[in-house]
């Protein structure tokens, strides 16, 4: 007992818009709190530009606990600051909110990793050259680590494109959501199929465009 | 130009105290070429930190230009970097930049406005002979290419100071050499002070006027370079001289020369004048004895010669002694113990 295609197919791509908004919207709000954070916590290590041992330690700790919860847990966790902030558990933008938080996390350490491999004899260089703390930040290590943050960014988003399809089995909507009530509760193997192609369509999209975008960068 | 005075550096790595730097008192004149050469350890390193704030003392004071280090706030500090420009062993370009983009980036640092910066980067690339690299990558370049970027990239603010951290130490024979040709033209072309660090005699040869040698962290030695080159005092220094100038043949030649009965070896040093005259020729002659040149060598020392030779003498065993006593009023000449050699 399959379901209707000729009425089920405006269903499948209102999900897949929900699914794209979820991670793009996701990933922008995530990407700026990750470079935040991520930054703060390399210029604070031990021997950078603005060595912080306090704000290192706190949001090194910060980081540790919030990314070995598993998302769906944490997902169903924080539901009650999720209902304060935007005012109800269930929906596209209920789902962006934990979703934001946990990928800013996990962005954050990313952004750290590629910032220590930046060569610190390049730093250095910049200080020799009267570079003040700022403007290291933002034509030194940003430029440096552009190329490696973007694959990592990629990496981040196709994560994400797993999280809104856990986030769908709790009310978040897109693909996950449909995947799961229909293809799952329902047995249709057809809408599971349908679902899978356009997520493995959608990750495959989602390497290319970071790919080709590290690989202008980096010249390579 | 720049006073050390008393500096000591001290970094405490867990609960160990490293003495990088100790009581140094130096000072650079202006104008001048300046070389510190140490082993690696040696501290020079951190003493050419603390000349552009990279590094702050733990004791006693750095000046530049008359004032004095530790007393410039944050922006004052960032101001004098603009003013001593640094280059380094492994050049530290940006990657992410062309070679008109590094040599432009301390000029955007300065706000410079973006035409004034055009000419300026120009202007340089021709100077160190890059113009047509200007759109290349860092990668694109050789090792001697990339200095050439570094030294164009520190020239850009006009600085009065130039600091080499190792300059020349990743680079092959033939673009050290270049290299320091350059450096020499940056000096003598815009009158910029140069204080470099090295763990290689001959660029200290080739390019210091004066040369400082150190050593666990203090100064052991410093003069001028023909002086310290041809009258060492330090054990350390004799070792690094010894590294350019071959002054004795390896043992298993000199058992050889013994075997076969060879006479007595006397070391003969000229220096500068003295060079350009037959004395040996003429005194051997005079006393009639003959002379046999064993092993040295004669070379160029700031534009002055220094020869350093291993002779022997063949004849009557009176008239050698006299010709000995003859030439040491004229060069410096002694006996070597080839056995204890």
């Amino acid at each position: 007992m399959g379901v209707d295609w000729q009425t089920f197919w405006p269903r499948i791509v209102e999900a897949t818009g929900q699914t794209i908004l979820m991670v793009a919207v996701t990933l922008v709000i995530g990407s700026i709190f990750g470079i935040i954070i991520g930054l703060l916590l390399f210029v604070t290590r031990k021997g950078n530009i603005m060595e912080n041992a306090f704000l290192y330690q706190v949001i090194n700790f910060l980081i540790n606990i919030i990314r070995p919860i598993p998302f769906i847990i944490f997902l169903v966790a924080i539901s009650p600051l999720t209902r304060e902030v935007i005012g109800t558990t269930i929906g596209t933008w209920a789902a962006i909110f934990p979703m934001s938080i946990a990928a800013a996390f996990s962005i954050a350490r990313v952004v750290e990793n590629n910032f220590i491999s930046i060569d610190p004899g390049v730093i250095e260089a910049a200080k020799a050259m009267g570079a003040s703390p700022l403007q290291i930040i933002y034509t030194i290590l940003i430029p440096e680590a552009l190329g490696p943050l973007v694959l990592g960014l990629t990496f981040i988003t196709i994560s994400l494109i797993d999280f809104s399809a856990m986030a769908g089995t709790v009310g978040g909507g897109g693909l996950g959501h449909v995947a799961m009530t229909y293809g799952y509760q329902r047995f249709d193997t057809s809408v599971m199929i349908v679902t899978v192609v356009i997520l493995i369509v959608l990750v495959q999209l989602a390497q290319w465009v970071g790919n080709t975008l590290s690989r202008k960068i980096l010249r390579r | 130009m720049i006073t050390f005075k008393d500096v000591s550096k001290t970094f405490t790595i867990g609960k160990r105290e490293v003495h990088a730097v100790r009581n140094v008192n130096l000072t650079i004149e202006e104008g001048e070429i300046f070389g510190i050469i140490g082993f690696s350890g040696a501290g020079k390193s951190t003493l050419l930190r603390l000349v552009n704030v990279l590094e702050n003392p733990t004791a006693g004071a750095v000046e530049v230009q008359g004032v004095d280090l530790a007393s410039l706030r944050p922006t004052e500090v960032r101001k004098v970097r603009r003013r001593i420009g640094m280059i380094f062993q492994n050049f530290n370009l940006l990657t992410s930049r062309t070679v008109a983009g590094n040599v432009a980036y301390p000029l955007k640092l300065a706000k410079m406005p973006r035409a004034k910066i055009k000419e300026r980067v120009e202007e340089l690339l021709r100077f160190v002979g890059l113009s047509d690299k200007a759109k290349d990558y860092p990668e694109q370049l050789s090792g001697g290419q990339k200095q050439r970027v570094g030294i164009a990239r520190a020239l850009a603010t006009s600085p009065d100071i130039l600091i080499c951290d190792e300059a020349t130490s990743a680079l092959d024979p033939d673009t050290t050499g270049e290299i320091l040709r350059l450096l020499k033209k940056v000096n003598k072309e815009f009158g910029i002070t140069i204080l470099l660090i090295t763990h290689e005699m001959h660029v200290i040869q080739s390019i210091c006027d004066k040369v400082a040698v150190m050593e666990d962290g203090e100064v052991i030695e410093s003069g001028g370079v023909f002086d310290t080159f041809t009258s060492p005092v330090h054990q350390t220094t004799k070792r690094f001289i010894r590294s350019v100038q071959q002054d004795l043949p390896s043992s298993s030649l000199l058992d050889e020369w013994r075997q076969k009965g060879g006479k007595q070896l006397y070391r003969i040093i000229f220096k500068g004048e003295v060079a350009s005259d037959p004395i040996l020729s003429r005194v051997t002659r005079k006393h009639d004895i003959d002379v046999n040149i064993v092993y040295g060598s004669v070379q160029e020392i700031q534009a002055k010669f220094y020869g350093n030779l291993l002779v022997s003498f063949d004849g009557d065993e009176g008239k050698t002694a006299s010709a000995v006593k003859e030439l040491d009023e004229i060069v410096q000449i002694e006996e070597v113990d080839v056995a204890w050699a």
